[in-house]
């Protein structure tokens, strides 16, 4: 069935904020198991699309499908099993300044899977050292961690329930290339171990080089998607501007 | 079902079952733990329909109960993948980190060390709270010599943000608690017959104290919390450190308006409130003890000693500067999260409505002696 059905799909996607037009009839059909990167210039809609996706943004017009359930449409307790089954990270880690990380973990467990908080401890522990965290960062506040151990334990509470699908909103943004790098691996890997979905906005070159198996670009409110070779060969003026400058050269070829 | 257990005489086989994921769990940890282990063979057999993290932590979980149990664990099918993946989790993080690092907290030692924190800190706050003053007046000294660094149109935004805006609310609670007092008062000296000392009692006690001092306490809530909050968020949005970067003082920026946008707005406001409590005075006066309003006017005039009205204006600017220099000062001590935004806001708040409380007391003892 998993074959069959979309992990996520979006259809004829419209999203206006006044008379500027973000997404004109956009489609997206994201395939269980692969890495889809979202790619688009400043203000071409990604993050409006990602927050539409997550149930963040009512959408002007147009249906979004998550494991063929339509999100637009389900009464707010379907909504919540949905929800349950997908994991995101913000941008900047919005993770709850007043909790340590290991809290931070616990928070969706203890609310989620109704199990003592001894066993809840041993889980988050886990997912910890799943991202690569060392065990003594889990009693540290987010104010505490450096950038990259934020988006890790960011990563480590998105994981938190487990979900077969996760969304990452600019996973590297801010981070030197060598954190960068790893964060790259580790979602390789965590993709592999896991079975993940994973679909991530982002605008790291290096990441979509070495994560993605497909992109989808938002070009003039519109989503034009295919495996890395089809969209580096796209005539697209803006794909090609994207893939073929100087920054991308240099992320080529590394 | 998740497990099912087929008995034998030299132990037990366990069938792995169907879905172990974490929308099961509660299911799997009590199907877990209620499972009675003896001495023995256990055989494992994998027939999982699904499994992931939480469930590999559930099965290892029940792995580790029947080792503990003494019994030999062989698996029929191969062990799940994800099971070992576990495994090799939980030995890098066993080989990481030493268990505890904690500090030995030892009864005897234990109030030492919180005297001796106590001591540091508390030296510590003196010399910020000094060293934030005297940043304070060497700006003060700066603008002496270059008013623009006065900068009049924030003091005025200051002026129209802290005591034009609450006017209404100050207004409202000057009116209302002078109609408090002069009701008591006139209860009280109905049994002597003296029910005219209510308009002394209404107009020594509003100009004197309730007026300036409500206005304080509302004003510490109001702005005091404003100004902690304002300061504290642009810290946290590293907005101050932008400020001293491009070479501008923080001080002169966001101390200097608000100290002195509320030492102007402040008097302004106490005037207000006099006013509304000499009147809620007078109409209590008119309808409850039947004192006429002129007549009113007249046993005020004679109740009134030439220093009674500046005796409660002269505070104001004092309150004002502690209000505002409190506020000011825990807002630039906000750091890293947000929820020292929320607590030092509410420090600000307590802070400076008992130095206000404090400064009147202060007052009074000085009123006394010089008989003023």
């Amino acid at each position: 069935m998993n074959q069959v059905v979309p992990a996520v799909e979006v259809r004829s996607l419209v999203n206006r904020f006044g008379h500027q037009i973000v997404h004109d009839e956009l489609d997206m059909q994201i395939v269980h198991g692969e890495v889809f990167g979202i790619v688009g210039g400043s203000g071409s809609g990604k993050s409006v699309l990602l927050r539409t996706v997550l149930g963040l943004h009512a959408p002007r017009s147009g249906d979004v499908r998550i494991d063929g359930q339509s999100i637009t449409e389900l009464d707010s307790k379907s909504l919540l099993s949905v929800k349950r089954r997908y994991g995101v990270t913000f941008q900047h880690g919005a993770l709850f300044s007043s909790l340590t990380v290991l809290e931070n973990i616990e928070l969706p467990m203890l609310e989620a899977l109704g199990l003592p908080e001894s066993v809840v401890r041993g889980l988050s522990v886990q997912k910890l050292r799943l991202v690569g965290l060392p065990d003594d960062a889990g009693m540290k506040f987010p104010a505490q961690l450096s950038g990259g151990m934020v988006k890790r334990a960011a990563l480590a509470r998105a994981l938190a329930l487990d979900p077969s699908l996760l969304f990452l909103d600019e996973p590297t943004a801010g981070l030197d290339p060598i954190s960068a790098g790893h964060f790259d691996e580790l979602l390789v890997y965590l993709k592999r171990m896991l079975g993940l979905t994973v679909v991530m906005v982002t605008h790291d070159l290096d990441t979509i080089y070495r994560t993605c198996d497909r992109i989808g670009v938002i070009v003039d409110g519109r989503m034009i998607s295919g495996t890395l070779e089809d969209i580096v060969q796209h005539s697209h003026p803006w794909i090609r501007e994207y893939f073929h400058g100087a920054r991308s050269r240099a992320a080529r070829g590394a | 079902m998740s497990l099912s257990v087929q008995v034998s005489s030299d132990g037990a086989r366990l069938t792995i079952l169907g879905r172990w994921t974490a929308a099961e769990a509660p299911d799997l940890l009590a199907a877990v733990d209620t499972l009675e282990m003896r001495r023995g063979k256990i055989e494992l057999q994998d027939q999982l329909e699904l499994l992931d993290l939480t469930g590999a932590f559930l099965l290892r979980r029940l792995e580790r109960h029947a080792e503990l149990a003494g019994c030999t664990l062989q698996w029929l099918t191969p062990r799940p993948e994800l099971l070992g993946f576990t495994d090799t989790l939980n030995a890098e993080g066993a080989a990481a980190v030493p268990e505890s690092a904690r500090e030995p907290t030892i009864g005897v030692t234990l109030p030492l060390d919180r005297l001796g924190r106590w001591a540091v800190q508390g030296g510590e706050a003196i010399r910020n709270v000094v060293d934030f003053l005297g940043r304070m007046f060497s700006v003060v000294g700066a603008a002496v010599r270059r008013p623009t660094a006065l900068r009049p149109r924030s003091i005025l935004r200051q002026i129209y943000e802290t005591g034009l805006q609450a006017f209404p609310i100050v207004a409202l609670i000057a009116f209302l608690i002078s109609v408090i007092v002069a009701y008591i008062g006139a209860q009280e000296l109905k049994q002597f017959g003296a029910q005219l000392f209510v308009v002394d009692l209404v107009t020594t006690s509003v100009l004197r104290e309730l007026g300036v001092l409500l206005t304080a306490i509302i004003v510490a809530g109001r702005s005091g919390s404003a100004f902690a909050a304002e300061i504290g968020a642009m810290k946290l949005n590293e907005e101050v450190d932008a400020l001293r970067a491009i070479g501008l003082n923080p001080i002169e920026i966001l101390v200097l308006p608000r100290v002195l946008g509320l030492i102007i707005a402040l008097p302004l406001l106490t005037v207000i409130a006099d006013a509304m409590g000499l009147a809620g005075g007078a109409v209590l006066s008119w309808l409850i003890v039947d004192i006429p309003f002129n007549q009113f006017l007249v046993r005020m005039q004679e109740a009134m000693a030439p220093t009674t009205f500046w005796a409660g204006l002269l505070k104001a600017p004092v309150f004002a500067f502690l209000i505002a220099m409190v506020g000011t000062y825990r807002g630039l001590q906000v750091r890293n999260t947000s929820r020292e935004l929320g607590r030092l806001t509410t420090v600000a708040v307590v802070e400076s409505i008992f130095l206000v409380l404090l400064a009147d007391a202060i007052f009074a003892v000085i009123y006394w002696e010089l008989d003023f």
